[in-house]
Protein backbone atom coordinates (compact mmCIF):
# COMPACT_ATOMS: atom_id res chain seq x y z
CA UNK A 1 0.00 0.00 0.00
CA UNK A 2 1.02 3.47 -0.79
CA UNK A 3 3.02 4.81 2.62
CA UNK A 4 1.21 8.13 1.61
CA UNK A 5 -2.14 7.35 1.61
CA UNK A 6 -3.38 6.30 5.28
CA UNK A 7 -5.49 3.13 5.12
CA UNK A 8 -8.90 3.53 7.44
CA UNK A 9 -10.81 0.45 8.56
CA UNK A 10 -14.27 3.03 9.12
CA UNK A 11 -16.94 3.61 6.48
CA UNK A 12 -19.70 5.42 5.79
CA UNK A 13 -22.60 4.10 4.58
CA UNK A 14 -24.35 6.55 2.21
CA UNK A 15 -27.56 4.44 2.06
CA UNK A 16 -28.28 4.39 5.54
CA UNK A 17 -26.06 7.72 6.41
CA UNK A 18 -28.75 10.80 6.56
CA UNK A 19 -26.90 13.53 7.34
CA UNK A 20 -27.23 14.18 10.86
CA UNK A 21 -24.35 15.90 13.26
CA UNK A 22 -24.09 13.28 15.48
CA UNK A 23 -20.41 11.95 14.54
CA UNK A 24 -19.19 14.89 13.46
CA UNK A 25 -19.83 16.09 17.12
CA UNK A 26 -17.79 13.12 18.99
CA UNK A 27 -14.38 12.76 16.52
CA UNK A 28 -11.71 14.23 18.55
CA UNK A 29 -9.54 15.54 15.55
CA UNK A 30 -13.04 17.52 13.88
CA UNK A 31 -12.13 14.79 10.57
CA UNK A 32 -15.60 14.89 9.69
CA UNK A 33 -17.80 16.86 7.77
CA UNK A 34 -21.58 17.14 6.65
CA UNK A 35 -21.48 17.30 2.65
CA UNK A 36 -24.66 16.96 0.87
CA UNK A 37 -26.34 15.43 3.49
CA UNK A 38 -23.77 12.52 3.66
CA UNK A 39 -20.75 12.93 6.38
CA UNK A 40 -17.33 12.78 5.02
CA UNK A 41 -14.58 11.69 6.82
CA UNK A 42 -11.15 13.20 6.41
CA UNK A 43 -8.53 10.52 5.51
CA UNK A 44 -5.60 12.77 6.93
CA UNK A 45 -7.14 13.77 10.15
CA UNK A 46 -8.76 10.34 10.93
CA UNK A 47 -7.43 8.65 13.55
CA UNK A 48 -9.48 5.52 13.81
CA UNK A 49 -10.94 5.72 16.81
CA UNK A 50 -14.27 4.54 16.52
CA UNK A 51 -15.62 7.73 18.38
CA UNK A 52 -17.75 8.27 15.30
CA UNK A 53 -19.26 4.89 14.67
CA UNK A 54 -20.23 4.74 18.70
CA UNK A 55 -22.29 8.38 18.19
CA UNK A 56 -23.98 7.38 15.10
CA UNK A 57 -27.94 6.50 16.00
CA UNK A 58 -28.43 4.24 12.43
CA UNK A 59 -25.54 2.53 12.07
CA UNK A 60 -24.22 3.88 9.09
CA UNK A 61 -20.49 3.96 9.77
CA UNK A 62 -18.92 0.27 9.32
CA UNK A 63 -15.86 -1.35 9.70
CA UNK A 64 -14.60 -3.29 6.62
CA UNK A 65 -13.12 -6.60 7.12
CA UNK A 66 -11.99 -9.51 5.35
CA UNK A 67 -13.94 -12.44 6.27
CA UNK A 68 -13.09 -15.86 6.52
CA UNK A 69 -13.27 -17.29 3.07
CA UNK A 70 -9.62 -17.19 2.18
CA UNK A 71 -8.82 -19.50 5.56
CA UNK A 72 -8.99 -22.70 3.56
CA UNK A 73 -6.06 -21.91 0.81
CA UNK A 74 -4.17 -22.37 3.89
CA UNK A 75 -2.64 -25.78 5.68
CA UNK A 76 -2.44 -24.19 8.87
CA UNK A 77 -5.17 -22.02 10.05
CA UNK A 78 -3.94 -19.59 12.57
CA UNK A 79 -6.25 -17.60 14.66
CA UNK A 80 -4.97 -14.62 16.53
CA UNK A 81 -7.18 -12.91 18.97
CA UNK A 82 -6.73 -10.53 22.31
CA UNK A 83 -7.87 -12.07 25.19
CA UNK A 84 -10.09 -9.56 25.61
CA UNK A 85 -12.33 -11.75 23.68
CA UNK A 86 -13.19 -13.87 25.77
CA UNK A 87 -14.03 -11.70 28.13
CA UNK A 88 -17.46 -10.52 26.60
CA UNK A 89 -19.21 -14.02 26.57
CA UNK A 90 -21.88 -14.77 29.54
CA UNK A 91 -19.43 -17.11 31.99
CA UNK A 92 -21.31 -19.89 31.40
CA UNK A 93 -19.48 -20.84 28.39
CA UNK A 94 -16.03 -21.63 29.47
CA UNK A 95 -13.06 -20.62 27.80
CA UNK A 96 -12.81 -24.52 26.47
CA UNK A 97 -16.54 -24.25 24.49
CA UNK A 98 -15.32 -20.97 22.81
CA UNK A 99 -11.78 -22.48 22.03
CA UNK A 100 -14.08 -25.70 20.44
CA UNK A 101 -16.38 -23.25 18.57
CA UNK A 102 -13.07 -22.10 17.10
CA UNK A 103 -11.65 -25.09 15.61
CA UNK A 104 -14.98 -25.79 14.26
CA UNK A 105 -14.75 -22.73 12.26
CA UNK A 106 -11.91 -24.53 10.76
CA UNK A 107 -8.92 -23.20 12.21
CA UNK A 108 -6.01 -25.62 13.82
CA UNK A 109 -4.29 -23.66 15.71
CA UNK A 110 -5.69 -20.87 18.72
CA UNK A 111 -3.83 -17.90 20.29
CA UNK A 112 -4.50 -15.46 22.50
CA UNK A 113 -2.04 -12.55 21.22
CA UNK A 114 -0.71 -12.15 24.62
CA UNK A 115 1.50 -15.16 25.02
CA UNK A 116 4.55 -15.42 25.91
CA UNK A 117 3.92 -11.85 26.96
CA UNK A 118 6.94 -11.90 29.43
CA UNK A 119 9.22 -11.25 26.22
CA UNK A 120 6.88 -7.97 25.30
CA UNK A 121 7.30 -6.47 28.89
CA UNK A 122 11.04 -7.28 28.96
CA UNK A 123 11.10 -5.47 25.39
CA UNK A 124 9.06 -2.27 26.15
CA UNK A 125 11.13 -2.21 29.12
CA UNK A 126 14.58 -1.86 27.63
CA UNK A 127 13.13 0.16 24.91
CA UNK A 128 12.66 2.71 27.81
CA UNK A 129 16.54 3.67 27.49
CA UNK A 130 15.73 4.75 23.90
CA UNK A 131 13.89 7.93 24.75
CA UNK A 132 15.80 11.13 26.06
CA UNK A 133 13.65 13.26 27.18
CA UNK A 134 10.55 12.53 29.18
CA UNK A 135 8.36 9.70 29.88
CA UNK A 136 8.42 6.63 27.48
CA UNK A 137 4.31 6.48 25.99
CA UNK A 138 2.93 2.71 25.04
CA UNK A 139 2.41 2.06 21.62
CA UNK A 140 -0.53 -0.15 22.06
CA UNK A 141 -3.25 1.73 21.17
CA UNK A 142 -3.24 2.27 17.20
CA UNK A 143 -5.51 5.46 17.72
CA UNK A 144 -3.45 7.12 20.58
CA UNK A 145 -0.10 6.52 17.99
CA UNK A 146 -1.68 7.93 15.28
CA UNK A 147 -3.19 10.59 17.58
CA UNK A 148 0.09 11.78 18.92
CA UNK A 149 1.73 11.78 15.16
CA UNK A 150 -1.09 14.32 13.77
CA UNK A 151 -1.60 16.20 17.00
CA UNK A 152 1.38 16.14 19.45
CA UNK A 153 4.33 15.87 16.87
CA UNK A 154 6.80 16.90 19.63
CA UNK A 155 6.06 13.82 21.70
CA UNK A 156 6.29 11.00 18.56
CA UNK A 157 9.84 10.25 20.12
CA UNK A 158 8.82 8.91 23.27
CA UNK A 159 6.41 6.32 21.38
CA UNK A 160 8.01 2.70 22.26
CA UNK A 161 9.46 1.67 19.26
CA UNK A 162 7.90 -1.95 20.17
CA UNK A 163 5.07 -3.67 18.39
CA UNK A 164 2.38 -4.92 19.56
CA UNK A 165 1.25 -8.09 21.41
CA UNK A 166 -0.30 -9.77 17.88
CA UNK A 167 3.13 -9.16 16.17
CA UNK A 168 4.54 -11.23 19.39
CA UNK A 169 1.68 -14.10 19.23
CA UNK A 170 2.32 -13.51 14.96
CA UNK A 171 6.29 -14.49 15.59
CA UNK A 172 5.80 -17.03 18.15
CA UNK A 173 2.91 -18.86 16.41
CA UNK A 174 5.73 -19.09 13.27
CA UNK A 175 8.16 -20.72 15.34
CA UNK A 176 6.02 -22.95 16.98
CA UNK A 177 4.78 -24.02 13.87
CA UNK A 178 7.84 -24.25 11.80
CA UNK A 179 9.41 -26.49 14.32
CA UNK A 180 6.70 -28.53 13.95
CA UNK A 181 7.85 -28.65 10.14
CA UNK A 182 5.13 -26.46 8.52
CA UNK A 183 6.63 -23.72 5.93
CA UNK A 184 5.97 -20.43 5.93
CA UNK A 185 3.69 -20.17 2.96
CA UNK A 186 1.79 -23.15 4.44
CA UNK A 187 0.57 -20.89 7.48
CA UNK A 188 -2.53 -18.71 7.25
CA UNK A 189 -2.49 -16.04 10.50
CA UNK A 190 -5.73 -14.42 10.93
CA UNK A 191 -6.04 -11.51 13.24
CA UNK A 192 -9.29 -10.91 15.20
CA UNK A 193 -9.64 -7.00 15.75
CA UNK A 194 -11.79 -5.19 18.21
CA UNK A 195 -11.53 -1.87 16.65
CA UNK A 196 -10.83 -0.28 13.68
CA UNK A 197 -7.64 1.15 14.96
CA UNK A 198 -5.82 -2.39 15.51
CA UNK A 199 -7.62 -3.13 11.80
CA UNK A 200 -5.84 -0.45 10.48
CA UNK A 201 -2.77 -0.69 12.00
CA UNK A 202 -2.04 -4.31 11.42
CA UNK A 203 -3.35 -3.50 7.68
CA UNK A 204 -1.11 -0.85 7.65
CA UNK A 205 0.85 -1.01 9.95
CA UNK A 206 2.38 2.94 11.68
CA UNK A 207 6.09 2.39 10.94
CA UNK A 208 6.82 -1.25 8.86
CA UNK A 209 6.33 -2.20 5.56
CA UNK A 210 4.66 -4.88 5.58
CA UNK A 211 2.00 -6.80 7.88
CA UNK A 212 2.51 -9.92 9.57
CA UNK A 213 -0.90 -11.09 9.57
CA UNK A 214 -2.93 -12.96 6.41
CA UNK A 215 -6.31 -11.40 7.23
CA UNK A 216 -8.23 -9.69 9.90
CA UNK A 217 -11.84 -10.63 10.67
CA UNK A 218 -14.52 -8.06 12.62
CA UNK A 219 -14.83 -9.24 16.17
CA UNK A 220 -18.18 -8.87 16.22
CA UNK A 221 -19.05 -11.27 13.61
CA UNK A 222 -16.97 -13.76 15.00
CA UNK A 223 -18.80 -13.29 17.86
CA UNK A 224 -21.85 -14.25 15.92
CA UNK A 225 -20.61 -16.95 14.32
CA UNK A 226 -19.24 -18.70 17.61
CA UNK A 227 -22.31 -18.34 19.58
CA UNK A 228 -24.32 -20.28 16.79
CA UNK A 229 -21.34 -22.77 16.96
CA UNK A 230 -20.47 -23.11 20.87
CA UNK A 231 -20.68 -26.38 21.98
CA UNK A 232 -22.81 -27.49 25.21
CA UNK A 233 -20.29 -29.43 26.63
CA UNK A 234 -16.63 -29.58 26.21
CA UNK A 235 -15.69 -32.28 24.49
CA UNK A 236 -12.21 -32.16 23.47
CA UNK A 237 -9.01 -30.03 26.12
CA UNK A 238 -7.91 -27.26 24.42
CA UNK A 239 -5.80 -25.95 27.68
CA UNK A 240 -2.33 -26.80 25.90
CA UNK A 241 -3.02 -23.47 23.37
CA UNK A 242 -3.51 -21.67 26.60
CA UNK A 243 -0.06 -22.76 28.29
CA UNK A 244 1.68 -19.16 28.16
CA UNK A 245 -1.19 -17.25 28.97
CA UNK A 246 -0.54 -15.75 31.93
CA UNK A 247 -2.44 -12.92 34.50
CA UNK A 248 -0.51 -10.21 32.96
CA UNK A 249 -1.37 -11.23 29.40
CA UNK A 250 -5.01 -11.28 30.28
CA UNK A 251 -5.34 -7.79 31.89
CA UNK A 252 -2.93 -6.16 28.82
CA UNK A 253 -5.50 -4.56 26.82
CA UNK A 254 -7.84 -3.05 29.90
CA UNK A 255 -6.83 0.24 31.76
CA UNK A 256 -3.61 0.05 34.05
CA UNK A 257 -3.07 -3.57 32.44
CA UNK A 258 0.49 -2.40 31.08
CA UNK A 259 1.22 -0.39 34.06
CA UNK A 260 0.76 -2.83 36.41
CA UNK A 261 3.56 -4.80 35.69
CA UNK A 262 6.16 -1.88 34.34
CA UNK A 263 5.90 -0.50 37.96
CA UNK A 264 7.93 2.62 38.06
CA UNK A 265 6.46 6.13 38.63
CA UNK A 266 3.61 5.38 36.18
CA UNK A 267 0.14 6.88 34.86
CA UNK A 268 -2.59 4.68 32.98
CA UNK A 269 -5.45 6.56 30.94
CA UNK A 270 -8.20 5.55 29.01
CA UNK A 271 -10.77 7.50 26.67
CA UNK A 272 -9.27 9.45 24.23
CA UNK A 273 -10.37 12.70 25.14
CA UNK A 274 -8.82 11.85 28.65
CA UNK A 275 -5.65 11.03 26.42
CA UNK A 276 -6.22 14.58 24.79
CA UNK A 277 -6.65 16.26 28.01
CA UNK A 278 -3.37 14.95 29.41
CA UNK A 279 -1.07 15.06 26.45
CA UNK A 280 -2.35 18.82 26.20
CA UNK A 281 -0.38 19.60 29.75
CA UNK A 282 2.12 16.55 28.97
CA UNK A 283 3.40 19.27 26.11
CA UNK A 284 3.64 22.06 28.35
CA UNK A 285 5.48 20.19 30.77
CA UNK A 286 2.57 20.71 33.25
CA UNK A 287 2.74 16.79 34.48
CA UNK A 288 4.87 15.28 36.93
CA UNK A 289 7.74 12.71 35.35
CA UNK A 290 6.74 9.96 34.54
CA UNK A 291 8.22 6.81 33.09
CA UNK A 292 5.87 5.19 31.58
CA UNK A 293 2.49 6.52 30.63
CA UNK A 294 -0.55 3.80 29.60
CA UNK A 295 -2.99 5.46 26.97
CA UNK A 296 -5.57 3.84 25.55
CA UNK A 297 -8.08 5.39 23.12
CA UNK A 298 -11.51 3.52 24.56
CA UNK A 299 -13.06 3.92 27.81
CA UNK A 300 -12.00 0.76 30.06
CA UNK A 301 -9.49 0.17 27.29
CA UNK A 302 -10.16 -2.48 25.00
CA UNK A 303 -13.32 -4.20 26.34
CA UNK A 304 -14.67 -0.68 25.07
CA UNK A 305 -13.53 -1.41 21.53
CA UNK A 306 -16.30 -0.79 18.92
CA UNK A 307 -16.51 -4.08 17.53
CA UNK A 308 -17.56 -6.28 21.39
CA UNK A 309 -20.53 -7.11 22.24
CA UNK A 310 -22.19 -6.89 25.36
CA UNK A 311 -21.31 -4.47 28.16
CA UNK A 312 -17.43 -3.27 29.03
CA UNK A 313 -17.69 -3.55 32.38
CA UNK A 314 -18.95 -6.91 32.24
CA UNK A 315 -16.15 -7.88 30.05
CA UNK A 316 -13.51 -6.12 32.39
CA UNK A 317 -15.15 -8.17 35.62
CA UNK A 318 -14.97 -11.19 33.90
CA UNK A 319 -11.37 -10.62 32.74
CA UNK A 320 -10.19 -9.83 35.95
CA UNK A 321 -11.76 -13.25 37.60
CA UNK A 322 -10.07 -14.81 34.41
CA UNK A 323 -6.82 -13.41 35.06
CA UNK A 324 -7.07 -14.74 38.87
CA UNK A 325 -6.69 -18.71 37.38
CA UNK A 326 -3.47 -18.10 35.73
CA UNK A 327 0.03 -17.82 36.71
CA UNK A 328 2.04 -14.83 36.44
CA UNK A 329 4.14 -14.21 33.14
CA UNK A 330 7.46 -14.89 35.32
CA UNK A 331 6.24 -18.15 36.51
CA UNK A 332 6.03 -19.37 32.52
CA UNK A 333 8.33 -21.69 31.29
CA UNK A 334 9.30 -20.82 27.71
CA UNK A 335 13.14 -21.97 27.54
CA UNK A 336 12.75 -24.27 24.92
CA UNK A 337 11.49 -21.78 22.27
CA UNK A 338 13.89 -18.79 21.19
CA UNK A 339 12.79 -15.27 22.46
CA UNK A 340 16.29 -13.34 21.05
CA UNK A 341 14.45 -14.26 17.50
CA UNK A 342 11.29 -12.97 18.56
CA UNK A 343 12.37 -10.15 20.30
CA UNK A 344 14.01 -8.81 17.69
CA UNK A 345 11.21 -8.73 15.70
CA UNK A 346 9.32 -6.76 18.12
CA UNK A 347 11.35 -3.82 17.36
CA UNK A 348 9.29 -1.01 15.16
CA UNK A 349 11.01 1.16 13.03
CA UNK A 350 11.26 4.85 13.50
CA UNK A 351 7.66 6.73 14.09
CA UNK A 352 7.29 9.33 11.52
CA UNK A 353 5.02 12.72 12.42
CA UNK A 354 2.28 13.91 10.13
CA UNK A 355 0.63 17.15 11.26
CA UNK A 356 -2.68 17.70 10.12
CA UNK A 357 -3.05 21.12 11.45
CA UNK A 358 -0.91 22.97 9.20
CA UNK A 359 -2.54 25.21 7.40
CA UNK A 360 -0.03 26.16 4.84
CA UNK A 361 3.51 24.67 4.32
CA UNK A 362 4.41 28.47 3.89
CA UNK A 363 5.00 30.13 7.25
CA UNK A 364 4.00 33.71 5.26
CA UNK A 365 0.71 32.71 3.77
CA UNK A 366 -0.01 30.54 7.18
CA UNK A 367 0.30 33.86 9.20
CA UNK A 368 -2.12 35.34 6.92
CA UNK A 369 -4.30 32.86 6.66
CA UNK A 370 -4.77 32.40 11.17
CA UNK A 371 -5.03 36.34 10.44
CA UNK A 372 -8.08 36.11 8.52
CA UNK A 373 -9.17 33.27 10.34
CA UNK A 374 -9.63 35.39 13.39
CA UNK A 375 -11.49 38.27 11.44
CA UNK A 376 -14.22 35.43 10.24
CA UNK A 377 -14.56 34.56 13.83
CA UNK A 378 -15.15 37.74 14.71
CA UNK A 379 -18.34 37.30 12.23
CA UNK A 380 -19.69 33.96 13.19
CA UNK A 381 -21.93 33.53 15.95
CA UNK A 382 -19.92 31.09 18.35
CA UNK A 383 -23.14 29.21 18.40
CA UNK A 384 -21.30 25.62 17.78
CA UNK A 385 -24.42 24.38 15.89
CA UNK A 386 -23.42 22.58 13.71
CA UNK A 387 -25.95 23.65 11.14
CA UNK A 388 -22.87 24.82 8.74
CA UNK A 389 -21.79 21.33 8.47
CA UNK A 390 -18.60 21.93 10.75
CA UNK A 391 -18.39 20.53 14.35
CA UNK A 392 -18.22 24.17 15.64
CA UNK A 393 -17.53 28.05 14.47
CA UNK A 394 -13.62 27.76 14.86
CA UNK A 395 -13.76 24.19 12.28
CA UNK A 396 -15.61 26.55 9.42
CA UNK A 397 -13.60 29.26 9.64
CA UNK A 398 -10.73 26.93 9.71
CA UNK A 399 -12.83 25.75 6.56
CA UNK A 400 -13.28 28.53 4.90
CA UNK A 401 -10.03 30.25 4.48
CA UNK A 402 -8.94 26.39 3.46
CA UNK A 403 -11.48 27.40 0.29
CA UNK A 404 -13.69 24.25 1.67
CA UNK A 405 -16.76 26.44 2.59
CA UNK A 406 -18.28 30.08 2.49
CA UNK A 407 -19.54 32.89 5.00
CA UNK A 408 -23.01 31.67 3.95
CA UNK A 409 -22.42 28.82 5.40
CA UNK A 410 -23.40 29.65 8.53
CA UNK A 411 -27.13 28.91 8.87
CA UNK A 412 -27.31 32.42 10.73
CA UNK A 413 -25.27 34.56 8.90
CA UNK A 414 -27.06 33.66 6.17
CA UNK A 415 -30.38 34.91 7.58
CA UNK A 416 -28.34 38.31 8.43
CA UNK A 417 -27.00 38.03 4.78
CA UNK A 418 -30.61 37.82 3.63
CA UNK A 419 -32.32 40.40 5.77
CA UNK A 420 -29.38 43.18 4.85
CA UNK A 421 -30.68 41.87 0.94
CA UNK A 422 -27.16 40.51 0.33
CA UNK A 423 -28.59 37.26 -1.14
CA UNK A 424 -31.71 36.43 -2.33
CA UNK A 425 -33.81 33.41 0.12
CA UNK A 426 -33.90 31.11 -2.77
CA UNK A 427 -29.78 30.95 -2.81
CA UNK A 428 -30.06 30.65 1.15
CA UNK A 429 -32.01 27.60 1.01
CA UNK A 430 -30.06 26.45 -2.00
CA UNK A 431 -26.73 26.67 -0.04
CA UNK A 432 -28.37 24.81 3.27
CA UNK A 433 -29.59 21.87 0.64
CA UNK A 434 -25.69 21.98 -0.42
CA UNK A 435 -24.62 20.72 3.41
CA UNK A 436 -27.49 18.71 4.28
CA UNK A 437 -28.72 17.10 0.86
CA UNK A 438 -31.63 18.15 -1.36
CA UNK A 439 -35.33 17.30 -0.24
CA UNK A 440 -34.10 17.49 3.30
CA UNK A 441 -36.07 19.43 4.93
CA UNK A 442 -39.37 18.14 3.56
CA UNK A 443 -41.80 17.10 6.07
CA UNK A 444 -41.41 13.12 6.45
CA UNK A 445 -42.88 10.96 8.89
CA UNK A 446 -40.45 8.31 8.82
CA UNK A 447 -37.41 10.44 9.33
CA UNK A 448 -34.60 8.71 10.90
CA UNK A 449 -33.22 10.43 13.51
CA UNK A 450 -34.11 13.23 16.14
CA UNK A 451 -36.50 10.43 18.07
CA UNK A 452 -35.27 7.91 19.63
CA UNK A 453 -32.19 9.50 21.04
CA UNK A 454 -31.92 11.43 24.88
CA UNK A 455 -33.25 9.73 27.68
CA UNK B 1 3.51 41.03 9.31
CA UNK B 2 3.13 38.91 12.46
CA UNK B 3 0.04 38.36 15.05
CA UNK B 4 -0.72 39.69 18.05
CA UNK B 5 -2.48 37.48 20.98
CA UNK B 6 -3.04 38.90 24.65
CA UNK B 7 -4.41 37.06 27.33
CA UNK B 8 -4.96 38.08 31.05
CA UNK B 9 -4.00 36.52 34.21
CA UNK B 10 -5.40 36.51 37.33
CA UNK B 11 -2.85 35.82 40.81
CA UNK B 12 -3.89 32.49 42.05
CA UNK B 13 -6.12 31.11 39.47
CA UNK B 14 -3.35 28.31 38.90
CA UNK B 15 -6.21 26.28 36.92
CA UNK B 16 -6.26 28.93 34.06
CA UNK B 17 -2.81 29.27 33.90
CA UNK B 18 -1.79 27.50 31.09
CA UNK B 19 -4.79 29.21 28.37
CA UNK B 20 -2.31 31.37 26.53
CA UNK B 21 0.64 29.05 26.21
CA UNK B 22 -1.85 26.31 24.56
CA UNK B 23 -3.77 28.74 22.66
CA UNK B 24 -0.43 29.79 21.13
CA UNK B 25 0.68 26.18 20.79
CA UNK B 26 -2.33 25.85 18.69
CA UNK B 27 -1.27 28.72 16.68
CA UNK B 28 2.91 27.46 16.24
CA UNK B 29 1.18 24.02 15.05
CA UNK B 30 -0.95 25.42 12.74
CA UNK B 31 2.06 27.65 11.48
CA UNK B 32 4.07 24.65 10.88
CA UNK B 33 6.58 25.33 13.16
CA UNK B 34 8.73 21.99 14.19
CA UNK B 35 8.50 20.62 17.21
CA UNK B 36 11.37 21.46 19.15
CA UNK B 37 10.89 24.84 18.91
CA UNK B 38 7.09 24.51 20.07
CA UNK B 39 7.86 22.53 22.75
CA UNK B 40 10.71 25.47 24.01
CA UNK B 41 8.47 28.12 23.44
CA UNK B 42 5.44 26.38 25.33
CA UNK B 43 7.45 25.69 28.66
CA UNK B 44 8.72 29.13 28.19
CA UNK B 45 5.51 30.63 28.38
CA UNK B 46 3.85 28.16 30.66
CA UNK B 47 6.02 29.08 33.35
CA UNK B 48 5.89 32.65 32.94
CA UNK B 49 2.28 32.27 33.34
CA UNK B 50 2.44 30.21 36.60
CA UNK B 51 4.56 32.85 37.83
CA UNK B 52 2.15 35.28 37.73
CA UNK B 53 -0.37 33.00 39.04
CA UNK B 54 1.68 32.10 42.17
CA UNK B 55 3.51 35.45 42.68
CA UNK B 56 1.50 38.30 41.56
CA UNK B 57 -2.11 40.12 41.39
CA UNK B 58 -2.90 40.42 38.01
CA UNK B 59 -1.13 40.21 34.62
CA UNK B 60 -1.20 39.91 30.90
CA UNK B 61 0.49 37.52 28.64
CA UNK B 62 1.11 39.33 24.87
CA UNK B 63 2.73 37.62 21.85
CA UNK B 64 4.10 38.45 18.41
CA UNK B 65 3.97 35.78 16.39
CA UNK B 66 6.33 36.53 13.62
CA UNK B 67 7.76 35.04 10.58
CA UNK B 68 10.90 33.75 12.03
CA UNK B 69 10.12 34.26 15.73
CA UNK B 70 8.05 34.68 18.55
CA UNK B 71 8.19 37.63 21.16
CA UNK B 72 6.38 37.26 24.44
CA UNK B 73 5.66 39.87 27.22
CA UNK B 74 4.62 38.51 30.21
CA UNK B 75 3.94 41.56 32.44
CA UNK B 76 2.48 41.65 35.86
CA UNK B 77 1.17 44.00 38.95
CA UNK B 78 3.16 42.24 42.12
CA UNK B 79 5.37 42.38 44.61
CA UNK B 80 8.07 42.59 42.03
CA UNK B 81 11.57 40.26 42.72
CA UNK B 82 14.01 42.24 44.62
CA UNK B 83 17.01 40.17 43.32
CA UNK B 84 16.75 39.18 40.00
CA UNK B 85 20.25 37.12 39.66
CA UNK B 86 19.29 35.30 42.84
CA UNK B 87 16.04 34.34 41.46
CA UNK B 88 17.48 33.18 38.23
CA UNK B 89 19.34 30.45 39.96
CA UNK B 90 17.94 27.02 40.11
CA UNK B 91 16.11 26.10 43.24
CA UNK B 92 15.56 29.58 44.62
CA UNK B 93 12.03 30.15 45.77
CA UNK B 94 10.04 31.88 48.11
CA UNK B 95 6.85 30.16 46.65
CA UNK B 96 4.38 29.99 49.83
CA UNK B 97 3.53 26.69 51.40
CA UNK B 98 -0.14 26.53 49.56
CA UNK B 99 1.80 27.21 46.20
CA UNK B 100 4.19 24.00 47.02
CA UNK B 101 1.65 21.84 48.36
CA UNK B 102 -0.01 22.27 44.45
CA UNK B 103 3.34 21.38 42.98
CA UNK B 104 5.02 24.32 42.04
CA UNK B 105 7.57 26.44 43.91
CA UNK B 106 10.57 24.00 43.07
CA UNK B 107 12.70 27.18 41.76
CA UNK B 108 13.40 26.14 38.34
CA UNK B 109 10.68 28.55 36.47
CA UNK B 110 12.66 31.44 35.35
CA UNK B 111 15.59 29.15 35.17
CA UNK B 112 13.76 27.37 32.85
CA UNK B 113 12.76 29.92 30.40
CA UNK B 114 16.18 31.39 30.52
CA UNK B 115 16.90 27.76 29.18
CA UNK B 116 14.14 27.89 26.65
CA UNK B 117 14.17 31.07 24.89
CA UNK B 118 17.22 32.86 22.87
CA UNK B 119 16.72 36.66 24.24
CA UNK B 120 15.33 37.16 27.87
CA UNK B 121 14.95 40.53 30.01
CA UNK B 122 13.48 41.15 33.54
CA UNK B 123 12.46 44.37 34.56
CA UNK B 124 11.28 44.82 38.25
CA UNK B 125 9.95 47.50 40.40
CA UNK B 126 9.53 46.10 43.87
CA UNK B 127 5.64 46.64 45.20
CA UNK B 128 4.91 47.49 41.08
CA UNK B 129 5.36 44.90 39.54
CA UNK B 130 7.58 42.63 36.68
CA UNK B 131 8.18 42.47 33.37
CA UNK B 132 9.39 39.16 31.36
CA UNK B 133 10.51 39.99 27.56
CA UNK B 134 11.25 36.92 25.86
CA UNK B 135 12.31 36.00 22.36
CA UNK B 136 12.50 32.79 20.59
CA UNK B 137 13.41 31.75 16.74
CA UNK B 138 12.07 29.27 15.33
N1 LIG C 1 6.24 37.44 38.48
C1 LIG C 1 6.88 37.40 39.66
N2 LIG C 1 6.57 38.28 40.65
C2 LIG C 1 7.21 38.24 41.83
N3 LIG C 1 8.18 37.36 42.14
C3 LIG C 1 8.53 36.46 41.20
C4 LIG C 1 7.90 36.42 39.93
N4 LIG C 1 8.45 35.45 39.19
C5 LIG C 1 9.39 34.89 39.99
N5 LIG C 1 9.44 35.48 41.19
C6 LIG C 1 10.37 35.18 42.31
O1 LIG C 1 11.45 34.43 41.82
C7 LIG C 1 11.51 33.17 42.46
C8 LIG C 1 12.00 32.11 41.50
O2 LIG C 1 11.05 31.95 40.46
P1 LIG C 1 10.99 30.58 39.68
O3 LIG C 1 9.92 30.66 38.69
O4 LIG C 1 12.37 30.27 39.21
O5 LIG C 1 10.64 29.54 40.81
P2 LIG C 1 9.26 29.31 41.56
O6 LIG C 1 8.17 30.01 40.84
O7 LIG C 1 9.46 29.67 42.97
O8 LIG C 1 9.09 27.76 41.45
P3 LIG C 1 8.70 26.93 40.12
O9 LIG C 1 8.71 27.89 38.98
O10 LIG C 1 9.74 25.88 39.99
O11 LIG C 1 7.35 26.38 40.38
C9 LIG C 1 10.12 32.94 42.99
O12 LIG C 1 10.09 32.08 44.08
C10 LIG C 1 9.70 34.35 43.37
O13 LIG C 1 10.27 34.73 44.59
S1 LIG D 1 -12.72 7.20 13.70
FE1 LIG D 1 -12.40 8.77 15.26
S2 LIG D 1 -10.95 10.18 14.28
FE2 LIG D 1 -11.84 8.95 12.63
S3 LIG D 1 -13.58 10.15 11.90
FE3 LIG D 1 -14.37 8.69 13.43
S4 LIG D 1 -14.35 9.87 15.33
FE4 LIG D 1 -13.02 10.97 13.89
S1 LIG E 1 -8.25 0.92 23.39
FE1 LIG E 1 -8.11 -1.07 22.41
S2 LIG E 1 -10.06 -1.35 21.36
FE2 LIG E 1 -9.87 0.84 21.80
S3 LIG E 1 -8.95 1.75 19.98
FE3 LIG E 1 -7.25 1.28 21.39
S4 LIG E 1 -6.59 -0.79 20.80
FE4 LIG E 1 -8.63 -0.47 19.87
MG1 LIG F 1 7.86 29.68 38.76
Amino acid sequence: MDRNTKYHALKVDTEKCFGCTHCMKSCPTEAIRIVDGIAVIDAGRCVDCGNCLRACPVDAIYVVHDGLSQIESYKYRVVLFPSVFIGQFAEVYSEGQIYEALLKLGFTHIFEVEQPVEWLMESIKESRDEVTDGPLISSFCPAIVRLIQCKYPSLVNNISHRKAPHDLAAHFAIQQLKAQGASETEIGIFYITPCSAKMAAVKQPVAEKKSIVTGIINMKDLYNRIMKLIPKHEHIDTTEFRKYLSKEGILWCLPRGETSWYRKKTMAIDGIHNVVKFLERLENNDVPQFDFLELKSCNQGCAGGILLTGNRFLTVERLQKRAARYPRANQITTAEWNKEDVKEKLISEKIEPRPVFVLDENRVRALDKIQKMNKILCQLPGIDCGGCGAPNCHALAEDIILGKARMSSCVFLQKKYVKEQKIKPEKAYQNLEKIWGEKRFDADCNKKGGRNEGF
Amino acid sequence: MALELAFKISGGDFSNAGKASSRIKKVLKQLNIDAKSIKKIVVAIYEAEVNVAAHAWKGEVKATVGEENILVVVSDCGPGIENISLAMKPGFSTASKEVREMGFGAGMGLSNIKKNTDELNIESRKGEGTTLTFRCYY
